[in-house]
């Protein structure tokens, strides 16, 4: 019997860092950019928290609510940096977007790893990890009531913090996205920025306050795996492709934060399925299990641009840098 | 009236064509700025002074004999991909999946590598072996390319995830493979025998590898710039209308020249695996394919001029290696390092590019 109890909070919670990234990562290309280095922003994210608390573990009165801000404002700010710096790149220097967005994933995953493997000195431990259990704690500190609510507690009350956040963020940039004039004037600029521009709205402040707010929300997802899923271990190249399963899930979404929720539980259970399939011996069979995010985001991919409506389509000036001059 | 509308203070406009010398100087003065950044942040994090590491760097590239031949070996691997996304990019279309492919083309190598011995002779298995990579990365490529050309399909977003499955798919037949049982890795394939394995020139190891990506660059050239393939991929690029209407098939093209792009990843991938390692991992082609994509447009498409950018991106991650292992830093220092780099390098297209107006302090014009 298929153990659901026990696979749908496993699901969640493997599946909150790609809500994260996939909600930031819809933001910024609603703004038009093809962000490829969502990927190193989450390590970026990541590795400033565990950097933040690191330090601050280690001071003599520890005190639950700073050891939540520090992490938190630590990797805010070193995701948004990194946003910056995507956004001066292209939308200030016209940068090919691709291009950029690569080597700051070859830079963000470099940050984390060399970062990752200082502190792990530093730390003196004999294994190659850092381990922020006290940090970790209060991240998954999880509401009284889940313990005594039975299946029902332990199918939606049993995640720390962050995870109920990922969900209110993803579900407020749908409605800023769909239902206010902000998110009007931001899916024009992503559509067509000369329409934009010459409708009076700025376009490189909507890119630059895009990508940036978007670059910040995936760091979050970097912050939440080390410190709630991976209960504050953090180990070199530990987050792995994440996220670029993050990018795939803002296609298979559609560019949908809202439906985004569903699937990244959905994305997150099918990444963990090969641990629930009974395989016997045959573990080959199981790498193949793990290829089924990406095949269903390509069937999506093919489908959505088959049947060609005009509300699945990818923001239409994705990728290309705007220049005013240039028509 | 007039004096209230004032003109902007920063005006950027598009600039004509530089000569080649100018942007090459800008490149230049990007490049040494960056390594002036690089140098100072690793004296900063190690305390020795910036000419030890400098001299580090060079030490990683050209120590000894067979630094350079691991140097030279590890362009031509990454040249050779650089060359296979070159006709996409030219077409505007991003391939972003010459991981996969060049994985497929590994794939394919393998399996005649495990499967043949004994049924063939080994000119035969070696025969296979190429028809077999090639036809598998044009293949993997192909797909994209199909539904790009029919329903314009995002090749962006679906090369991207094509690799993961190649991933996958390679992760799956190195379990099956296995040798010894249960290690999960392929280990060298026919070690005893050195069947499927290509010949050494001399006792020159990866010269080879060498010659052969030396021979695809030339002929890389000539296609894309004195061919009629080379002249449509390029009508292509600049405009998909204009190609229709002078009469390209536009979809014939693409699928076309994805094919070409894939089948030169598969002859990667059967390099790394015929002739250099002799083995299958799912890292074997070790991120080249999202290397290649920079090392390509550094160059601006051009085959010859991306012997020069590989050089420079395998020299730098070598050198920042070397300055990793010498001084007791983690090796992700030299992504770092690699990282900034191109940084300064993007940044300074926009130099060569657009030319920057400073607001004239009579504030007249407009």
């Amino acid at each position: 019997m298929f153990d659901f109890i026990s696979f749908i909070p496993r699901a969640v919670v493997q599946g909150i860092p790609l809500l994260l990234g996939s909600t930031g990562e819809t933001l910024t290309e609603k703004s038009g950019n093809l962000n490829l280095g969502i990927p190193g922003i989450m390590y970026v994210g990541a590795i400033s928290g565990v950097i933040g608390s690191f330090f601050y573990e280690q001071s003599p009165n520890f005190a639950p609510l700073p050891a939540i801000l520090i992490p938190l404002g630590c990797c805010l700010l070193g995701s948004l940096l990194m946003g910056l710096l995507y956004c001066f790149l292209t939308v200030t220097l016209r940068a090919n977007q691709n291009v950029t967005g690569l080597a700051l994933t070859t830079f963000g995953v470099g940050f984390g790893n060399f970062f990752g493997g200082s502190l792990i000195k530093l730390s003196g431990s004999d294994l190659p990890s850092v381990i922020l259990s006290a940090t970790s704690n209060a991240f998954r500190t999880s509401l009284p009531a889940a313990e005594k609510a039975g299946v029902f507690g332990k199918l939606l009350l049993s995640y720390g913090f962050l995870a109920y956040i990922a969900v209110i963020i993803a579900l407020t940039a749908a409605y800023i996205l769909n239902h206010t004039r902000v998110g009007l004037h931001l899916r024009a600029v992503g559509e067509n920025p000369n329409t934009a521009d010459a409708a009076g709205i700025n376009v490189s402040k909507y890119k630059y306050i895009a990508t940036c707010t978007g670059s910040m929300i995936a760091g979050l997802g970097g912050l939440y795996y080390v410190m709630d899923y991976a209960s504050g271990v953090w180990t070199n190249d530990a987050f792995g492709d994440r996220g670029w399963l993050a990018i795939a899930l803002v296609i298979f979404t559609v560019w949908r934060p809202n439906v985004g929720v569903l699937a990244s539980f959905l994305f997150g259970g099918l990444y963990i399925l090969h641990m629930y399939i009974p395989s016997g011996m045959n573990l080959a069979v199981k790498e193949l299990y793990k290829m089924a995010p990406y095949v269903v985001t390509i069937i999506v991919l093919v489908l959505s641009s088959m049947r060609n409506k005009r509300e699945n389509q990818p923001p239409a000036s994705l990728g290309l840098a705007y220049f005013r001059e240039e028509r | 009236m007039n004096n209230k509308t004032r003109s902007p203070l920063i005006h950027v406009s598009k600039r004509g064509l530089l000569p080649w010398y100018k942007t090459w100087a800008i490149r230049g003065a990007a490049l040494v700025l960056a390594l002036v950044t690089c140098g100072l942040i690793t004296s900063l994090v190690t305390g020795q002074n910036p000419i030890q590491v400098y001299g580090a760097i060079i030490n990683g590239s050209f120590g000894s004999p067979r630094k350079i031949w691991v140097l030279l070996q590890n362009i031509s691997m990454l040249l050779c991909i650089s060359l296979a996304v070159t006709p996409a990019f030219r077409m505007r279309c991003w391939n972003l999946g010459a991981e996969g492919q060049a994985l497929i083309g590994g794939l394919a190598a393998a399996a005649c590598m495990i499967l043949l011995p004994g049924k063939l002779p080994n000119w035969g298995i070696i025969a296979c072996m190429c028809v077999a990579s090639v036809l598998a990365g044009a293949v993997w490529a192909a797909i994209p390319a199909f539904f790009k050309a029919k329903w314009n399909t995002n090749e962006t977003l679906f090369t991207l995830m094509m690799n993961y499955v190649a991933t996958q798919l390679v992760a799956y037949y190195c379990v099956v493979w296995e040798s010894p049982k249960g290690s999960g890795t392929i280990g060298v394939i026919n070690a005893n025998t050195e069947l499927g394995w290509f010949p050494q020139i001399g006792s020159y190891k990866y010269l080879l590898n060498i010659l052969i990506v030396a021979a695809v660059c030339l002929a890389m050239y000539v296609y894309l710039n004195y061919s009629k393939h080379g002249y449509e991929i390029a009508v292509v690029g600049e405009s998909e209308r204009t190609a229709r209407y002078v009469g390209i098939k536009v979809d014939r093209v693409i699928i076309r020249t994805m094919l070409l792009s894939g089948a030169v990843c598969g002859l990667a991938g059967l390099l790394l695996v015929g002739s250099t390692n002799h083995t299958l991992t799912t890292t074997i082609v070790d991120g080249r394919g999202f290397t290649a994509v920079m090392v390509s447009w550094l160059a601006k498409f051009n085959p010859i001029w991306m012997i020069l950018t590989s050089f420079l991106i395998v020299f730098l991650g070598r050198g920042s290696g070397e300055i990793a292992t010498k001084f007791g830093l983690n090796r992700s220092f030299g992504d770092i390092l690699t990282g900034l780099i191109l940084f300064f390098i993007i940044g300074s297209e926009f130099f060569i590019n657009y030319e920057i107006h400073f607001r004239k302090s009579g504030g007249k014009e407009g």
